[in-house]
């Protein structure tokens, strides 16, 4: 077995005297499909930004592709060790964060160009070719103002795309748009699922957990409460807890 | 003695000089002042105080004193500690420094208003904090106060003729040392006056083009 891509020990998160994350523990293998779920409240996006030091950890330790991503460094350091970090990690936000000034395709292309890794004609080539992907290839010079939320949202799958990350960590990426726009996202999400991408999906869309993911983390007041394969989690679910938060979804 | 326009051709030569010294003036103290008043705000948002603390300090002296006592602390206080500056180079760091204080109060609220996912998004794409405000941030918070960044420079141009009492042969120096040789105050300051007010009309224009385009992608 190789080591996991993601391995969570111990997190801890205050904010202030409120914690949010009281030891949670977890292994994510490259290529693993984690869906994250839970009441409002219970963490789950502060344990997502965590793992790109959106938020700083109180305790305990992230390693992500063999490096320690909460190392103590002087601030210099540790800027230049977050960089490098969050080149390899894609995120997605539940109100997309585009570039309002920047068209669709400038978004793809502007940290491609910004760290060096391209020259201006390769990172057009390959924001094309993401935009392609994403389905909007006739939106290249559009401003997000002039885009759905579904569209805004696959540029933005795609800009994160464009730095060729190892892992995509999703903030309810379709809590923010309408019902009829929210299978597209879910499509693309599928497509990159399918494609041997490590992602973590923080979701109250559990039709859409259950079909994409192939481990379930159920948390609640800052701990997992259950976890395992999707069919385990949402079928035959052993906490109570996880029983009354299913019924309770599914039931609205 | 009534007004007698015909004599201000004779003229032309001296104020067609005055007035491409007012633009040069004008353009200059722009450009520092816009670029000025984006690194003063950025500053001002430093984590550190010891960077704040000075930055807010020299605004709030900008802002709390005239410019004509600047421009003569510029010009004439500076000599004293060995800086002779010529009296353009003076007018034109006395313009930038006075206007760029108050720019950067525009765009500084302009940066703390821009949507903190905006921050993190570029941050998150592993951008560093200068490449997110300078590629992200800055040019959103700018584009956002176009108008009132406007507003300033207009206010400049007209400021400008401030510089004349150093000696400097902008346009409204150029109206008086016609007025001295032809004793015709009221035909030369008319002109002058005209002259401020096309000026202005092409910076308006101008700055009505920077608003369009800065407000493309709404
Ligand atoms: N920056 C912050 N400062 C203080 N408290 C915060 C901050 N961010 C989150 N919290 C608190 O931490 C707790 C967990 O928040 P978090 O956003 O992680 O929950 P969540 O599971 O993502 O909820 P939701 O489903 O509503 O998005 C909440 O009580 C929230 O109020
Ligand atoms: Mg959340």
């Amino acid at each position: 077995m190789s080591e996991p891509i993601v391995k969570i020990r111990g997190l801890k998160k205050n904010f202030g005297s409120l914690q949010v994350l009281k030891g949670i523990d977890m292994d994510i293998d490259q290529g693993q499909i984690f869906a994250l779920i839970g009441a409002s409240g219970s963490g789950k996006s502060t344990l997502l930004r965590t793992i790109n030091q959106l938020e700083e950890v109180t305790e305990g330790e992230i390693w992500f592709d063999g490096e320690l991503v909460n190392q103590k460094l002087p601030h210099r350091q540790r800027e230049a060790h977050l960089n490098r970090l969050r080149q390899n990690i894609g995120m997605v936000f539940q109100h997309f964060n585009l570039f309002p000034h920047l068209t669709a395709i400038e978004n793809v292309t502007m940290a491609p160009l910004m760290l060096g890794r391209v020259n201006k004609a390769e990172a057009i080539e390959q924001a094309k070719k993401l935009l392609d992907k994403v389905g909007l290839s006739d939106r290249g010079d559009y401003y997000p103002s002039k885009l759905s939320g579904g569209q805004k949202q696959r540029v933005a799958i795609a800009r994160s795309l464009a730095m060729n990350p190892k892992l995509m960590l999703f903030d309810e990426v379709t809590s923010a748009l309408d019902p009829e726009l929210v299978g597209e996202v879910n499509r693309v999400m599928k497509a990159l699922a399918e494609e041997d991408m490590t992602m973590i999906i923080v979701t109250h869309d559990l039709r859409f957990a259950e079909d994409v993911s192939d481990h379930v983390i159920f948390m609640a007041d800052g701990l997992v409460v259950e976890e395992g394969p999707p069919s385990l989690v949402f079928r035959a679910p052993q906490e109570d807890r996880t029983k009354s938060f299913l019924q309770q979804v599914f039931n609205d | 003695m009534g007004l007698d326009f015909s004599i201000l051709p004779a003229y032309a030569d001296i104020l067609w000089k005055g007035t491409l010294w007012t633009i040069a003036l004008t353009v200059l103290s722009m450009f520092f002042s816009l670029a000025g008043g984006v690194v003063f705000a950025v500053l001002q948002l430093n984590r550190h105080a010891i960077i704040r603390w000075p930055v807010a300090g020299f605004a709030w002296l900008f802002m709390g004193t005239p410019l004509l006592l600047q421009l003569f602390l510029i010009y004439f206080g500076l000599v004293q500690i060995g800086l002779d500056l010529n009296a353009f180079v003076a007018g034109v760091i006395a313009l930038s420094l006075h206007f760029a204080v108050y720019n950067s109060e525009i765009i500084r609220s302009a940066i703390v208003a821009v949507d903190k996912g905006q921050y993190e998004a570029a941050r998150s794409l592993g951008l560093s904090q200068f490449q997110a405000m300078r590629k992200a941030i800055v040019p959103q918070a700018v584009a956002n106060v176009t108008p009132a960044l406007g507003n300033m420079m207009i206010a400049l141009l007209k400021e400008s003729a401030l510089v004349s009492v150093i000696g400097v042969m902008e346009l409204t120096l150029s109206a008086q040392r016609a007025i001295s040789d032809s004793f015709r105050p009221f035909e030369f300051y008319i002109a002058a006056g005209a002259i401020y007010y096309v000026l202005n009309l092409g910076l308006e224009q101008a700055v009505r083009v920077a608003e369009r385009r800065s407000a493309q992608y709404r």
